[in-house]
């Protein structure tokens, strides 16, 4: 392990970003270019990092002595990675899209929204590279607090109710994480992620058990049911938020904390001792194919995103239920490759509501006519997340399969392949409204045109990526999540 | 050593007093000097209580002897980690309070009392340190007293006719608990013959079996309760809080408060030692449940309250409740919570209540609903409030979510876990009353006609609360710092006694 | 029986005629309407106080703590809960002269010092 100061950057560089972007907030190109500079330099920053994790070693930097049970220490290692490019990477293109969209829409208060944004990433960011509970805690409540301005950015009572969920959950999570963090101290002394889990041993089974619930209900940003109802309320956010925080950044540091704690803190071994991959197996389940059911209902294209996005992030659960080497392969790598598909259908999302002003899929007949681009993207993405080549999520789902079977557990094969049938249903009905159907009228789509410029870029480009990592899955993600789990596995299983 | 160093303890309550005379004589010839000898006299009297913690850090616990007659004929005066601690925190308040009473007098204290004001300020000042320094136990009254008669005066003196009816009904409660409190130290003088704190825990343990103990504890219990305004003996703070001029407001909510805590504390471990609390005469368990029951009526009152100062008061019977709990856990991570709580609760209430009271300045009301889009008008102090209420609420890195972080360990530690439950759900719903007005600030328009000047606070209001709300963050980001001295302060607590 | 509790009685009377002193006092000040009277309250309550302290001061067979002028052989009266008290009277005078000059100025606001009357005022807005 060794330690260095690129750890750090990723943390200090948004965050003075932020207070450059407070200071400028009235020269428009100016902030705007603080955002985009900065999230390229960060790009390059993650990067750097990664010979270095590639090759197996780890770069870790403790920031200040913090409280009994840990430091604040960052430790940046391959699942920490994972996390860290896809973030930075979508924080680039994001912001890219932000500019677009909100320009395009003359919103209000935008150097606050670019404020908590900057501020945002860097506690993803920070959330990536924790190296033991009370950090990760910390950055947790960070996410949480700096994206309600985010959330109830229109100000309307519907945002600020909206806003109240989101907190009442999200904080509420919060404490029952803070619980088992130091319960887990209190226990065994230390809150250090260590690969293979360290809390063997140290209580009785039931006590193990229970605290494993605590985690759970802690990483409500999983946004596993019945805790979800906070995700689809969050979609009241302007597009962009729902974009980057709720298809990758809030919800995926939901995920990557239980697959942290199963990795890190429990260990798969203790995992399967004490039955926890079966209560695990029975969220994900219940939660993917209740969630693609809401999917199926509702017309709202940013909800229907919202659901399906709950339904996805279950399929990572899942991977880690099953406590096998393909199952967690599957789960790892799914972050990354359920990012890129949904960031760019919420990108599509936004592009539409931009360009047509529509929000509900029945307004959307036919609009493909106008919005070309937009609307094939958004098809390449669908399919894509249903799982078809050439996208990335084939090879997740891929993974997850064969782990279920690895597992000997063919029922929670049973459950991926009618998750994907039901991915399908939801999916191909907008696909069909936008691109086959024909608008009810020739009037109807009238001032519909085709989202600016800077918006459109972001959506091709990752959705090129997509493709791309199909081609090439190895980089970085496969090879990351291999190192990982060597690490949390001890090498054979 | 240099004399002025050696005799600092002392220097300490005697200056305060000739401030108070030299106001009220400067006072005659002009009003307006009674401002810079306030705040001449606090500075120095700042600057020497952090030469005293670094000489307590350094040195070990100072003991002097006023007069140079020694114990138990004497009265010493003996500061040790824990007061020392105590004292910076609430003479830092009394210098941002001094410099924020500027223009905070302005509403509430009509010009021709100003004179008055700081005079009994001083006084009050006066009272609190002494309490803080004191190693005699009647000596100890004597301060709380001096406090507590000065706090008298000063919630009444608000320009609204209710504060004195709110001052009147503090007296009345407030002499009960003195006179409750020296029945308790008469008590402890039968037992024992002697009234010096140190030779009282070397030698009650004794007599712990005695009745006239264990009812001296409990009257001193009882009384101190009604100061601290403890659940279910809270009921003078609402109605003080509330119509006091907010300046005494941000006083007694902060310094006055927290030293009658310290009292209570030094009385249970320093004179009464850990032992008799948990083994002779078990209370422990009885006062964590009440501590709980506090923490949670507290919050929920303060949730149905529409004025800003009276929902704050609620919130400070809840956080004072987080101080008993500590003292009902009794174990050293508990406490370190406790005491650290001293801090962040001094801190974030201060800067809340100062809040509180710009707004009032600015637009002449206290009711929550009339805030509505401040945060347009008046930027810095509605983000003071937002940071300080992150800190009320308990979220990381603030200081108030260390020491709630302290006190739910301790209670871990000590297989408490209800309690510790009840400690997170009492920070969930701190978020509730303190989101409404977040909410309120920032969202709607302000309506024209509430306001008097829609400018943002004047400056020596302003930066005492930036302050308080930047500290909020940087205490809690450097934690460790005042953890250095609460650390040996809670070892001495529970270890030597 | 009777024979206990009446030595219980007789030989600390000093304590019971100071507790019933002290609930006299607490009686006023809770249960009086009128300001004043709760003052008195007060002050027969603190006065109690004043008197137990002086009364377990007391050394049987003692004299006033006064040194006389030979100085030896001489027993004492405890002086130092007499000088305690003499403490605690301050208190007791500065105490009631604040809540005096408050009621007053209550009178003068609202012609009213009952406590009834006055919680109606402060019902009002």
């Amino acid at each position: 392990m060794t330690p260095g100061i690129l750890p750090l950057l990723p943390l200090l560089l948004p965050i003075a970003a932020a207070a450059l972007i407070l200071v400028v907030g009235r020269h428009e190109d100016l902030r705007e270019s603080v955002t985009l500079g900065t999230a390229g330099v960060m790009v390059v920053v993650v990067l750097a990092m990664l010979p270095e994790i590639l090759e197996g070693g780890r770069i870790s930097i403790t920031l200040l002595p913090l409280l009994p049970g840990g430091d604040l220490a960052l430790r940046v290692d391959a699942f920490g990675m994972i996390f860290a490019i896809t973030a930075s990477v979508l924080w680039f293109l994001n912001s890219l899209y932000s500019i677009g969209y909100m320009r395009a829409l003359r919103e209000h208060d935008q150097t606050r929204f670019y404020f908590c944004f900057a501020i945002a990433i860097a506690a993803a960011m920070g959330i990536a590279f924790s190296a033991n509970l009370v950090t990760l805690f910390v950055f947790y409540e960070i996410l949480t607090l700096v994206t309600y301005p985010l959330v109830v950015h229109a100000g309307t009572p519907e945002a600020l109710q909206a806003g109240r969920k989101y907190l009442a959950y999200l904080l509420g999570g919060g404490i029952c994480l803070l619980g088992a963090t130091i319960i887990t101290y209190t226990l065994t002394g230390t809150t250090e992620f260590i690969p293979g889990g360290f809390l063997a041993g140290t209580g009785t089974g039931l006590m193990l058990q229970l605290l494993f619930i605590l985690y759970m209900a802690g990483f409500v940003k999983a946004a596993w049911m019945p805790f979800h109802a906070w995700l689809p309320a969050a979609m009241v956010a302007p597009t962009p938020v729902s974009a980057f925080l709720h298809a990758v950044a809030v919800v995926t540091a939901g995920v990557f904390g239980v697959v942290r704690i199963a990795g890190w803190v429990y260990g798969t071994e203790l995992m399967a001792v004490l039955g926890l991959g079966t209560v695990l197996a029975v969220i994900a389940s219940f939660t993917i194919i209740t969630a693609s059911l809401f999917a199926l209902a509702e017309d709202n294209l940013k909800r229907r995103l919202a659901y399906s996005t709950v339904s996805q992030l279950s399929y990572i659960l899942l991977g880690v239920s099953m406590l096998s080497m393909a199952g967690l392969t599957g789960a790892m790598v799914h972050i990354p490759f359920h990012a890129f598909l949904k960031i760019t259908l919420f990108f599509g999302a936004g592009a539409i509501i931009v360009g047509s002003g529509r929000e509900a899929i029945s307004e959307m007949r036919g609009i493909g006519r106008k919005m070309p681009v937009t609307a094939v993207t958004f098809a390449a993405a669908a399919a894509g997340i249903c799982g078809l080549p050439p996208f990335c999520a084939l090879i997740s789902k891929v993974y997850l399969s064969v782990g279920a079977v690895q597992a000997g557990e063919v029922i929670l094969l049973g459950v991926i392949i009618a998750s994907s049938v039901l991915n399908v249903a939801y999916f191909f009905p907008i696909i069909y409204t936008m691109i086959v159907a024909r608008p009810p009228d020739n009037r109807a789509l009238g001032e519909v045109r085709e989202a600016p410029f800077t918006m459109l870029i972001p959506l091709i480009v990752t959705v090129a990526i997509s493709i791309a990592i199909f081609f090439f899955p190895a980089l970085p993600f496969l090879d990351l999540a291999g190192i990982a789990l060597a690490e949390i596995t001890g090498g054979g299983f | 050593m240099n004399p002025v160093i050696a005799h600092l303890p002392v220097l300490l309550l005697v200056l305060p007093i000739i401030a108070a005379l030299l106001i009220l004589l400067a006072g005659m010839v002009n009003r307006n000097f009674s401002y810079p000898i306030t705040l001449a006299t606090i500075s120095f009297q700042f600057a020497s209580s952090l030469i005293i913690m670094v000489s307590v850090m350094t040195g070990g616990t100072i003991h002097y002897y006023l007069g140079g007659w020694a114990p138990p004929m004497g009265i010493e005066l003996v500061i040790d980690a824990f007061n020392s601690y105590v004292l910076v925190v609430i003479l830092a308040m009394a210098l941002l309070i001094a410099v924020y009473a500027r223009r905070g007098t302005a509403l509430d204290i009509p010009p021709e009392k100003t004179v008055a004001f700081f005079v009994v300020f001083q006084l009050l000042v006066t009272g609190l340190c002494g309490m803080t320094i004191t190693g005699d136990i009647f000596n100890l009254y004597v301060f709380l007293e001096i406090a507590s008669i000065s706090t008298y005066a000063l919630v009444a003196s608000g320009r609204n006719t209710r504060s004195l009816i709110a001052g009147f009904n503090y007296l009345v409660l407030g002499s009960i608990a003195a006179g409750l409190i020296v029945l308790g130290i008469g008590f402890l003088y039968v037992a024992t013959g002697t009234l010096n704190m140190g030779e009282l825990a070397a030698m009650l343990p004794a007599s712990y079996g005695l009745a006239t103990v264990q009812a001296a504890f409990l009257l001193l219990m009882i009384g101190f309760s009604i100061k601290v305004a403890f659940f279910p003996l809270h009921l003078w703070l609402p109605d003080a809080y509330t119509e006091s001029p907010s300046v005494v407001t941000i006083l007694i909510a902060t310094a006055t408060s927290k030293v009658t805590a310290y009292a209570m504390i030094r009385v249970i471990f320093s004179v009464f030692t850990l032992q008799y609390i948990t083994e002779s005469f078990p209370v422990t368990e009885m006062i964590l449940v009440i501590a709980s029951i506090a923490i949670i009526a507290g919050a929920v009152l303060a949730i149905a309250q529409d004025n800003l100062k009276r929902m704050l008061a609620y919130s400070s019977i809840s956080q004072m409740g987080y101080i008993m709990f500590a003292i009902g856990i009794a174990n050293q991570a508990a406490l370190e919570g406790g005491l650290l709580h001293i801090l962040a609760h001094a801190v974030m209430k201060g800067c809340l209540f100062m809040v509180a009271g710009i707004l009032i300045y600015r637009t002449g009301t206290t009711a929550i609903r009339q805030f509505s889009g401040l945060s347009k008008t008046m930027p810095f102090t509605c983000a003071a409030f937002v940071l300080a209420g992150v800190s009320m609420i308990g979220i990381p890195p603030t200081i108030g979510f260390m020491s709630k972080y302290y006190l739910v360990l301790g209670a871990v530690e000590a297989g408490q876990y209800l309690a510790a439950a009840v400690l997170l759900i009492g920070s969930l719903l701190a978020v509730v009353y303190i989101w409404r007005v977040i909410e309120i600030m920032y969202s709607g328009s302000h309506q024209e006609e509430t306001l008097h000047t829609g400018a943002e606070a004047p400056l020596s209001m302003l930066v005492p609360v930036l302050i308080l709300a930047a500290s909020c963050l940087f205490l809690g980001i450097f934690v460790d710092v005042p953890l250095a001295i609460i650390e040996p302060a809670v070892t001495l607590l529970l270890g030597v006694g | 029986m009777t024979e206990e509790l009446f030595t219980l009685f007789l030989s600390r009377y000093n304590y019971w005629m100071a507790i019933v002193l002290m609930l006299i006092g607490l009686y006023a000040l809770i249960a009086k309407q009128n300001l004043i009277k709760k003052i008195i309250g007060l002050n027969i309550f603190q006065t109690a106080i004043f008197l137990f302290y002086i009364s377990f001061a007391d050394v049987t067979g003692g004299t006033a703590p006064i040194l006389l002028p030979e100085g030896t052989g001489a027993l004492y009266v405890n002086p130092v809960p007499h000088v305690l008290m003499l403490t605690a009277i301050v208190v007791g005078v500065s105490t009631t002269a604040v809540a005096l000059s408050i009621v007053v100025r209550i009178s003068r606001e609202y012609n009213v010092i009952d406590d009834d009357e006055l919680g109606e005022v402060m019902q009002r807005p």
